[in-house]
């Protein structure tokens, strides 16, 4: 993993879903083939920006109306005729009503459609269940031919975004609406099948990925002020699942927690069960949806309801055997 | 090509997917036999810019086989016109096999992309109409939809937008057969009036007698060739099964294989070994 910065700064907020219209930009600015298709949604996923940052590129955004099956069909067009396709929409809309487009037309064909949709997880907040999408990652994992990045702040979306420019055929990018404090600096890189030690530790392994890696390391203080030292593991790459430096890192510790803003089901925490249970068993707990929906709320107090805030993270490591 | 030799052609492709269905022991024979004739024009009939040797030739026409299980008919033609080796068609659908049961692109030169998930097809065909267009590329975009595949909600999604979009280099054809698996289109959930509705959203619609392939030369290069700022539609008029008595019109024959002695009465009818040897 190259050029990690760490950068925490609370006080600088901002939701990965702003990454992807002025990285589309930038990619396009760089002589890159991009197009953006949507819709109806320009404004909220901001594939707009990419629009207005110059006029020669309001031809390179394909708004399809509220028809998100036909968004991915046109992407999958695009990216027949040599254009590096993102779809955009909401994620509950641009991968659950589209999933058999998804499967089928664009990984069954491996096309270079990259599926970018915003406001998932409870991070939407008062939109309430309906929006809240809590099982895209568990959808978009198990099709072959496609990878998952599931980023924690903007300028890891802006890496996720040009990592998947730069990755012949499908990808998946897993973006939220809410404001979430910057854990990378810019300019960060990702890698494909990649991960980041965001934190080292020797008592316990916490792993996540997107708005949880804020949650595990304000975990992690918790635990160090109990004299209990985390290692935080951003598993920004859902698949492939760096599974050697987890494995690596359980070797350590012994223990793991895994936390993601999804359903536990199908979803990260299942992801690093099977690269454990394969290779060296150990304890784990798992902070996620617990097969429920969502529900209005602010996105602060969304997090403690469901218990997938630093608090649950710090009590699922305590629980685990042998940690304290 | 001339006409007779086109009608000619035609039955050695029925030939061709009868024996492949047959030797497969599945398939869909009704909705494959029904298109021939339009990819007879198509492909034959001078009708498609296209070159075998070089299947992603830039300026070539595109086409879609947006209802998928149409794939013997599909493999036939490309084989007839140099994609494939003919010997291959034996192996459709079996183990190992570049001819899966529906297209995969990924495996056969000419398929431009993976179909088999009815009503998804028209979607692809105005993403990649948008794509010429955007650039500025020669070409026009064919799709091929089955009149129940119409029953799909995607295919108007497509429809309304590329009607929005005026696109010009977009052919839609319906094999309208009249027949899906559970029986006649009109009994299941009728789409029908087709042409009423396309036209609805902006489409220039015709319409002509599917197994006609003068008049489908003349349809298709007339939208083709449209300067009109909108999509067109041609609605083929077609039988199900066509060609062999047995099959014509029976909806039961959308997804079944013909046994030895059903395959060998219909290869007797299409006149197999005898004048189709092309």
């Amino acid at each position: 993993m190259s050029g990690i910065c760490l950068e925490m700064d609370a006080s600088v907020k901002k939701a990965t879903r702003a990454a992807f219209g002025p990285t589309l930009a930038e990619l396009a600015d760089a002589g890159m083939p991009v197009v953006a298709v949507d819709a109806d949604l320009t404004g909220s996923t901001t594939t707009a920006k990419f629009a207005a940052a110059k006029p020669e590129y309001a031809d390179r955004l394909f708004n399809c109306g509220i028809a998100e099956q036909n968004m991915v069909g046109i992407a999958a067009g695009l990216a027949l005729t040599g254009q590096i396709a993102f779809t955009g929409s909401f994620a509950v809309f641009g991968t659950g009503r589209a999933y058999d487009q998804i499967r089928n037309t664009v990984c069954y064909s491996r096309l270079d459609v990259k599926i970018c949709p915003t406001h998932a997880g409870i991070s939407v907040g008062p939109d309430g269940g309906s929006h809240q999408m809590l099982e895209d990652v568990a959808l978009m994992r198990a099709i072959p031919n496609m990878r998952v990045l599931v980023p924690a702040d903007y300028h890891a979306a802006c890496a996720a975004i040009r990592l998947a420019a730069a990755t012949p055929g499908p990808v998946y990018i897993r973006m939220g609406r809410a404001s979430v404090p910057q854990v990378y600096s810019a300019g960060v890189e990702l890698a494909m099948g990649g991960s980041c030690a965001v934190r080292e530790g020797s008592d316990v392994t916490i792993v996540a990925n997107g708005v949880e890696i804020k949650e595990a390391l304000d975990a992690a203080e918790e635990l160090a002020a109990r004299g209990i030292e985390a290692e935080v593991i951003d598993a920004f790459c859902v698949k492939p699942l760096d599974e050697a430096a987890i494995i690596a890192s359980a070797r350590k510790t012994g223990r793991v927690v895994v936390a993601e803003e999804h359903s536990i089901m199908g979803g990260l925490g299942d992801a690093v069960a099977r690269a454990l249970a394969a290779e060296h068993p150990v304890p784990c707990a798992f902070v996620g949806m617990r097969d429920t929906f969502g529900k209005s709320g602010e996105f602060d107090e969304l997090m403690r309801h469901f218990g997938l805030d630093a608090g649950a993270i710090v009590n699922a490591a305590l629980g685990l055997r042998g940690v304290a | 090509m001339g006409s007779a030799s086109l009608d000619q052609t035609a039955r050695g492709l029925r030939c061709d997917v009868l024996s492949m269905i047959g030797a497969a022991g599945s398939g869909h024979p009704g909705g494959s036999l029904s298109c021939i004739e339009v990819l007879c024009a198509l492909y034959f009939g001078g009708v498609m810019h296209h070159d075998p040797a070089d299947p992603g030739m830039e300026g070539r026409d595109w086409f879609v086989l947006t209802k998928g299980h149409a794939a013997p008919a599909l493999y036939a033609t490309l084989a007839r016109a140099g994609y494939l080796p003919a010997d291959e068609l034996p192996t459709l659908r079996k183990l190992g096999s570049r001819l899966q049961g529906h297209p995969d692109s990924t495996l056969v030169p000419g398929v431009e992309v993976s179909t088999g998930s009815l009503g998804q097809g028209l979607s692809i065909c105005c993403g990649i109409a948008c794509g010429l267009a955007l650039d500025g590329r020669e070409g026009t975009v064919f799709a091929l939809l089955g009149d129940g595949e119409c029953e799909e909600g995607q295919v108007w999604e497509a429809a309304m937008f590329a009607a929005h979009r005026k696109l010009g280099n977009l052919v839609a054809i319906v094999d309208a057969n009249g027949l899906q698996i559970d029986g006649r289109v009109q009994d299941v959930c009728n789409p029908e009036d087709l042409g009423e509705k396309f036209a609805a959203f902006g489409w220039q619609v015709s319409e002509v007698d599917g197994h006609d392939i003068e008049a489908l030369i003349a349809a298709l290069n007339r939208a083709k060739a449209s300067d009109a700022p909108a999509p067109q539609l041609v609605i083929a008029r077609t039988v199900k099964g066509k060609g062999v008595s047995f099959m014509e019109g029976e909806a039961g024959w959308h997804g079944k294989a013909p046994d030895a002695e059903q395959l060998a009465c219909a290869l007797q009818e299409l006149g197999a070994g005898s004048e189709v040897a092309a």
